[in-house]
């Protein structure tokens, strides 16, 4: 359940990347033991934001923190789990053999390595292609293949980059319903998504457009605030009239 | 779940052996898995040194080269290969997967260098085997302290593979440094024209490049026979540089990108 202390807060972050401003100014906290949903168009800046909070993307200007510490610190590399849009795994090895390889780099060993292997692999409905070769997976298996890295050491944080996309709807539900059980135990999950009926299926939503919060508030707020009848149409209404009174900025931000 | 946190203290050492081997151990792992890749890299210098056999025709000539030559193939196979990899790990994501990880930066290079170099060591025994007893190259004394150079000379290679690869943003670029890279020290080394009769400017290129002193090893192994002075000398520059360019590695790897 949510606690006041946020698991990763950010002050006034700028991102300029070849003269374009790619995160302007942004000023947020992520809850613990909550679902956040970041949701955007394609191009808005998730993906830098995400990377920025896993501390491999190089701020311009502002504050970055994850569980007390500035993003990037060493101390926070087994801590936080972060799924690519891409796998990002080594195609020419087994899914085994990669799970062995990142876990053993998380710091787990061997009973601990062969467990978390075993529950990630169950937990992602991959068990029976794990002595496969990761490049002859199907988009599908692929996609979990990210996710079953960035769960493997039970990290504190989860970044999760589009997890879902590609995926049909039964394994997208149960993957859902994996997210809502880890954040009940108190991992805390920070999920980007550019679809946005799966919005409604986070505790607590960032609208994001051209490197901006469009509304950082739960879906029912949003949509009691724009007087939306879905997070579509709020999305929308917030996109059309960013500075109206509807828009839920919280600071008087340009 | 939370309660079986992966130790979540801030590691310390520059260089861990358990992350190092599961590095080394991952890259063979990749290797066992394309044996066409492995093949190639046991047989090619073979091949070279067998084709440069009938090339000569000629037992003195092929004597007087083929040292030459046992040093140089490997060196460039292991250029290639090591740079490939690399710029495949920044290409595939895995790189920065890696960095946003507790894994070291030397961790990581000095995992390249034990899977590759225990490959190098496969290819030089093919090599030195073929050439000693099917060729009839013939050695002043033992076979070892050639084989060992050898060796050393193709761990170079992949360490300044491993440091070439970071200036290359596509794998385009990382296959043209062979030929930027690794021709002019070719041309340089001694291979074609001797290094004393070269003009002031080309000897004194010649004298700060890293292959050089791996031909001259060679060189003066085929002709002495035994571990001389002059020989530890180049032995000790080829581990500088192969050092020199695993640090420049580990420093233009960057856990940050734009």
């Amino acid at each position: 359940m949510a606690t006041a202390e946020p698991v990763a807060q950010a002050r006034d972050l700028v991102v300029r990347r070849g003269g374009h401003t790619i995160l302007d100014h942004l000023t947020f906290g992520i809850a613990r033991g909550q679902v956040t949903g970041l949701l955007g168009p394609s191009g808005c800046g998730k993906t830098t934001l995400m990377r920025t909070l896993v501390g491999v993307q190089r701020i311009t200007a502002g504050e970055v923190s994850l569980l007390g510490r500035p993003a990037g610190h060493p101390g926070l590399r087994a801590r936080v789990g972060y799924a690519t849009q891409d796998a990002a795994v080594y195609p020419d090895l087994t899914l085994n053999e990669n799970l062995r390889y990142f876990g053993t780099v998380l710091g787990l060993r061997k009973r601990r390595l062969a467990e978390a292997i075993a529950k990630t692999v169950r937990d992602l409905d991959l068990t029976s292609v794990q002595g496969r070769v990761v490049g002859t997976f199907s988009g599908g298996q692929l996609a979990r293949v990210g996710l079953a890295v960035a769960l493997l050491g039970r990290p504190d944080l989860l970044v999760l980059d589009e997890p879902t996309v590609g995926l049909d709807p039964v394994l997208r539900h149960d993957l859902w319903t994996m997210f809502h059980r880890l954040a009940d135990a108190g991992v805390t999950l920070l999920v980007s998504s550019h679809v946005m009926d799966e919005a409604a299926r986070c505790d607590f939503l960032l609208f994001m457009r051209d490197g901006r919060f469009l509304a950082e508030a739960t879906p029912r707020e949003i949509l009691a605030s724009t007087g939306a009848s879905d997070l579509e149409g709020a999305f929308l209404r917030l996109a059309a009239h960013p500075h109206a009174p509807g828009a839920l900025q919280e600071e008087g931000r340009p | 779940m939370t309660a079986a946190i992966a130790a979540p203290a801030a590691r310390a050492p520059l260089i861990s052996w358990a992350l190092t081997q599961a590095t080394a151990r991952r890259v063979l792992a990749q290797l066992r898995h394309d044996p066409r890749t492995v093949v190639m890299m046991l047989a090619v210098p073979s091949v070279l040194m067998i084709l440069l056999r009938y090339v000569l025709n000629d037992p003195v000539a092929l004597n007087r080269f083929a040292p030459e030559y046992i040093g140089v193939f490997p060196f460039v196979i292991m250029f290639i290969v090591a740079a490939i990899t690399t710029q495949r790990e920044r290409a595939r994501g895995t790189l920065e997967r890696l960095m946003a990880m507790p894994l070291g930066k030397l961790d990581l290079l000095a995992g390249y260098a034990i899977a590759f170099g225990l490959v190098a060591c496969a290819q030089v025994t093919v090599v030195l085997i073929i050439s000693l007893t099917w060729l009839g190259v013939t050695v002043p004394g033992s076979a070892v302290p050639m084989a060992v150079v050898a060796v050393l000379d193709a761990i170079l290679g992949m360490a300044l593979g491993l440091f070439a690869s970071a200036f290359a943003r596509t794998e385009f670029q990382a296959v043209q440094f062979m030929p930027a890279f690794v021709l002019p020290q070719a041309l340089l080394c001694g291979l074609v024209v001797p290094r004393d009769q070269m003009t002031p400017v080309l000897s004194w290129l010649s004298n700060v490049l890293p292959l050089s002193y791996a031909i001259d090893a060679m060189q003066r192994i085929s002709t002495s026979g035994s571990w001389t002075a002059a020989i530890a000398a180049d032995v000790a520059v080829i581990l500088a540089f192969t050092a020199a360019a695993l640090v420049g590695g580990a420093l233009t790897l960057r856990r940050r990108t734009r």
